[in-house]
């Protein structure tokens, strides 16, 4: 009775499994004649198991649930209301098998009142269907009834063969005995779904591991005969050889088939959660599922089920707005949640994307403070894709109210420890207002893996592949080297510093005093850094065995595993690895301020103009400054009363040499074209380098250097800024005059928390002839525009929206003589946000690098003045 | 040692009462361990070395496919480590265990034989001898001329154990 037991748990289990995602569908899809008759006949071999093994309670449950169906099927309207209750019984049956797995007996209780709930929209469903009775034959009194009638009663083959025949889920297929012959705990099913599918086995797990461990240890042994073969030359070895090794290999491939499940066995559930969290949620939440028959690996699928579940629960909860928030924000009321899964190379992408509001960067930013994960200079230096990667911390949520479906904090953390359990990276992509896509790279499979063989000190190490970007040599004097800043190796690589750990170093061995070898640059997650080794062997397929419990807690290791010539090697988890690099981040912060943004690739990005500035001076400009890059004929230059004039687009324009540039006197001039509304000027430079697009630290000018805002180091080239402001009225000294109009200076105050942004924009706003006043903070900026000059404040709506529209409307509240112009400056302008910033009294919103549009508005405030004055 | 001692079969009649040891010598002391646990004895070569494991772990190694941890049962006892121990080196002497599904190999100095001891002879340990050796043994038999201590295997697989205590 007990095996029989078991394998009925099992099989209910997978039905009701089955039910559940298709009764969701069928809710959706109420004429697919298809899915009706699968959930009928899949709740009515429940029923006939449970009335024959002999559970009463189970079976009176399935049995009013198949009436339900059974209406459905005969035409009755599919209301929601009556699926509700139907995958309520569901549950309820679960509950009851859950405990009868446990206790071995059908547990003691009363499901009156959900049963008469199913007779009860049973009962409906018949008055239903028996209004139209002119129209229609008349309906069997019964369905169950009748279906029993047409397929033969279970309870007339009481013998123990048929016994185990009749837990196998297909009740269609006749009593012919063949099952039960055969006397072993495999019992063969047709497939569940439709009868012509291939033909299953259902095989203990157990039976599988064991089977992978042994092919393991085969593999192993070629690899070791095949290291023997190659000493010595015996062809009489070499053509078996050749043959085990091919069998070797196909009984490899055909073990982890067999270990391999379509992952929308992982999804099944999700139709069904959705489903219950629109209703709970008040939402209205689609999914949709892409690639359900992408496999891998059993184990690896099991420790990404529940991470799935969580992601898709923070989606709905957290992601997706109301039906009247997404109307106001013009999207369509139905969400949409999607899960797609894909093969790419040895790995398998995962990517839960949901068309929400998008992550609330700067909430996490300031809850990430708050909490103590980050101080406020480092958040300021964060890109969002860094910022946004907190949610992963344990403990970490931002949400206000804690609901029933998430909202504690657990969560996104276990989503990323299970990834990265299993070799995997998570990454998140999120644009406000128009969602989050949170993608999971994961193994194929946990048990061979590819890793690259790497030599320190004495000692090999695997590498697994998947983590590994690429390879650098390294070599003292060579153009790839290894720099030190305060004993800390780190490696310039493509315009980017790239920290190193020395591999040897790591393991114990004594520091090497030449730095050579090889880098093998790794990634983990949105960090960069370079594992230093001593050598580098070949990349090799290996069978990953567990790390002995002795010494599971060493970060450095994931595993290890047997080469070729039978030596035991270590295989180096980068993550472990990644974590000791970021204690030396900030090890290396305090001493060295400006290293870790590049280091740990934080900051914000922007694209500059490099371009030489006579006297081997680099010098670079926001390429936002520029309107264009020009070539002109030194020949075509106008000397006149002391100024050099370019004959330009029909009208003359000043021409100034940047820094040390010498005009050319013939030949080509490059010159870098910027324009401020009508006016335009030419900056001579000696050559134009490079268009960067790269995250660095401002240094400022510390002497008074004309010309020069300060300098960076860009692609490792400690590099001048320009100071346009300095320039433009260099050339004419009409240019500012004319928008100044006359009057007083006005004030503009700038309110950017970036230091970088706020000496970018500067020059800007000063050429446009204002005296320029600048906060930090809005808090700040509230005591600074109280001044009555200032006209104009442009207040940031990036970092921190709240605060930005409270500044506004305090503004605007104040009373005031001369009406003060608000500005937002955005990066990424949502209609969400410009409506935001509309109703918090802002005159309008830029884009943050819209030159133009920032001049323009200037512009036409100056002009307003004049013709009020 | 002595490979001769009289043995009753009556005294031993179930298979965990077994009193049949393999004997193994760390410096001095003769050690014995309870037959049914040692799965075998081979000579430990090419020990990887772990960075970071805790100082009883000599590294690990291959075992006929097999990955053993190596554990040094003179470290383990309290005393030094050999060179050859600390360094990892090859052709160190083993005794291969199970220990909840994971194979350790214990080094040893040397290997003596199996003896089968009377149950005459056992006497529970001395109170005065070291913690360390106290949580290790079970009890010391007495021989001809050297005692036999019985080392408890489960607690010196346990390794946690020592680092929690």
């Amino acid at each position: 009775m007990d095996e029989l037991l078991q394998e009925f748990l099992t099989e209910t289990g997978e039905n009701l499994d089955t039910v559940d995602r298709e009764l969701v569908r069928f809710e959706q899809n109420p004429n697919d004649r298809d899915i009706l008759r699968n959930i009928f006949r899949l709740v009515h071999t429940v029923k006939g198991t449970c009335g024959f093994i002999g559970l009463p309670r189970l079976e009176a449950l399935t049995h009013a649930a198949e009436s339900v169906i059974g209406q459905f099927r005969d035409g009755a309207t599919v209301k929601p209301t009556a699926v509700t209750a139907i995958l309520e019984t569901i549950d309820r049956i679960k509950d009851i098998l859950a405990e009868l797995a446990e206790k071995g007996q059908e547990p003691e209780g009363n499901d009156g009142t959900l049963i008469g709930e199913l007779q009860g929209l049973a009962n409906l469903a018949k008055v239903e269907l028996d209004q139209p009775a002119s129209e229609q034959e008349a309906p069997p009194v019964d369905p169950v009834a009748a279906y029993l009638a047409r397929h033969g009663k279970p309870q007339d083959v009481p013998s123990i063969e048929d016994i185990v025949f009749q837990s196998a889920p297909s009740p269609q297929r006749g009593p012919d005995g063949r099952i039960a012959a055969r006397q072993q705990p495999l019992v063969e099913e047709g497939s569940p779904q439709r009868s012509g599918g291939p033909p299953t086995l259902r095989v203990a797990v157990d039976t599988i591991e064991h089977l992978m461990t042994m092919v393991s240890e085969l593999v192993l042994t070629r690899n070791q005969l095949l290291e023997v073969s190659r000493q010595q030359e015996d062809v009489g070895l070499k053509a078996p050889l050749q043959r085990l090794s091919l069998i070797t290999a196909e009984l490899q491939d055909g073990v982890m088939k067999t270990r391999m499940q379509p992952i929308g066995s992982a999804w099944a559930k999700l139709p069904r959660i959705v489903r219950d969290l629109n209703s709970e949620l008040g939402k209205r939440i689609e999914l949709v599922t892409e690639g359900a028959d992408t496999e891998l690996d059993r184990q690896i699928l099991d420790l990404i089920k529940d991470p799935l579940i969580h992601m898709v629960r923070n989606c709905a909860d957290h992601a997706i707005e109301t039906p009247e928030e997404r109307r106001a924000a013009r999207k369509p009321e139905h969400g949409t949640i999607r899960v797609c899964a894909r093969h790419e190379g040895g790995s398998v992408t995962i990517a839960v994307s949901d068309d929400g509001r998008g992550l609330d960067i700067v909430r996490i930013g300031r809850k990430a403070i708050a909490t103590g994960l980050a101080s406020e200079t480092e958040i300021e230096r964060m890109s969002e894709a860094q910022i946004a990667r907190f949610i992963f911390h344990p403990g970490f949520s931002t949400a206000e109210n804690v609901t029933a479906v998430s909202g504690r904090g657990v969560g996104m953390d276990v989503v990323k420890a299970n990834v990265d359990s299993v070799g995997g990276v998570v990454d998140i992509a999120s644009r406000p207002g128009l969602g989050t896509t949170i993608t999971i790279k994961i193994p194929l499979t946990l048990a061979i893996i590819a890793a690259l063989i790497v030599v320190a000190g004495t000692e090999r190490y695997a590498i697994p592949q998947t983590a590994v970007r690429e390879l650098v040599r390294v070599k003292t004097g060579d153009e790839n080297r290894l720099e030190e800043i305060n004993g800390a190796p780190v490696l310039r690589l493509r315009g980017r510093l790239l920290p190193i750990v020395a591999l040897g170093e790591l393991m114990g061995h004594a520091k090497k005093d030449k730095a050579e070898g090889f880098i093998v640059v790794t990634q983990i997650g949105e960090r960069q850094f370079g594992i230093l080794v001593d050598g580098v062997f070949h990349t090799e397929e290996i069978v990953v065995k567990p790390m002995s419990s002795k010494l599971r807690h060493i970060p450095l290791f994931s595993g290890n595993t047997i080469l070729g010539d039978g030596a035991v090697v270590l295989i180096v988890d980068p993550n472990g690895v990644a974590r000791l690099v970021g204690a030396n981040d900030t090890e290396t912060a305090a001493d060295e301020p400006e290293v870790p943004p590049a280091a740990a690739g934080a900051g914000e990005r922007t694209t500059m103009l490099v371009f030489r500035a006579g006297a081997g001076r680099i010098q670079a400009l926001p390429l936002s400054l520029v309107t264009r890059l020009e070539e002109v004929d030194a020949g075509t230059f106008q000397h006149g009363s002391g100024r050099t004039l370019l004959h330009y687009r029909n009208r003359l324009v000043p021409v100034t040499p940047l820094g040390q540039t010498e005009l050319h006197r013939e030949g080509i001039q490059p010159l870098v074209i910027v324009s401020n509304g009508g006016q335009t000027a030419a900056l001579a430079v000696e050559a134009i380098i490079d268009i960067v697009d790269e995250q660095f630290e401002l240094e400022l000018a510390t002497s008074c250097e004309h010309g020069v805002i300060g300098s960076a180091v860009i692609r490792g080239r400690a590099t001048d800024i320009v100071d346009l402001a300095h320039y433009l009225p260099l050339g004419d000294p009409g240019w500012t005059g004319a928008t100044r109009g006359g009057a007083a200076p006005e004030h503009v105050l700038l309110v950017e928390p970036s230091e970088f942004l706020r000496e970018m924009l500067s020059p800007v706003l000063r050429a446009s002839g204002r005296v320029l006043l600048t906060a930090a903070d809005c808090e700040s900026a509230i005591r600074t525009a109280a001044a009555p000059e200032v006209g104009f404040v442009l207040a940031d709506l990036d970092r921190d929206v709240e605060a930005a529209l409270k500044l506004f409307a305090t503004l605007r509240a104040r009373p005031r003589n001369n009406p003060v112009r608000l500005l937002g400056l955005t990066t990424c302008a949502t209609p969400e946000l410009l409506r935001q910033a509309a109703e918090a009294g802002a005159d309008g919103t830029i884009a943050k690098f819209d030159r133009r549009a920032l001049l323009g508005e200037l512009n036409a405030r100056a002009t307003e003045l004049r013709d009020a004055a | 040692m002595n490979g001769n001692a009289e043995f009753d079969r009556d005294l031993t009649p179930h298979f965990a009462d077994s009193l049949d040891y393999v004997t193994v010598r760390i410096g001095e002391q003769l050690l014995g361990l309870p037959i049914e646990r040692v799965r075998d004895v081979f000579i430990a070569d090419r020990i990887t070395v772990v960075p970071g494991a805790p100082s009883d772990i000599v590294g690990l190694l291959n075992l006929r496919g097999r990955i053993v941890t190596a554990i040094c049962l003179r470290n383990r006892l309290g005393h030094t480590a050999s060179e050859a121990c600390e360094k990892g080196c090859s052709g160190l002497t083993a005794i291969g265990l199970d220990h909840r599904g994971e194979s350790y190999g214990l080094i040893v100095d040397a290997v003596g034989e199996v003896v089968r001891l009377d149950r005459s002879t056992f006497e529970p340990l001395p109170v005065n001898l070291d913690p360390t050796w106290a949580a290790l043994a079970a009890g010391v038999h007495r021989l001809p001329g050297s005692l036999l201590v019985i080392l408890d295997l489960d607690a010196v697989l346990d390794l946690d154990l020592r680092a929690a205590a």
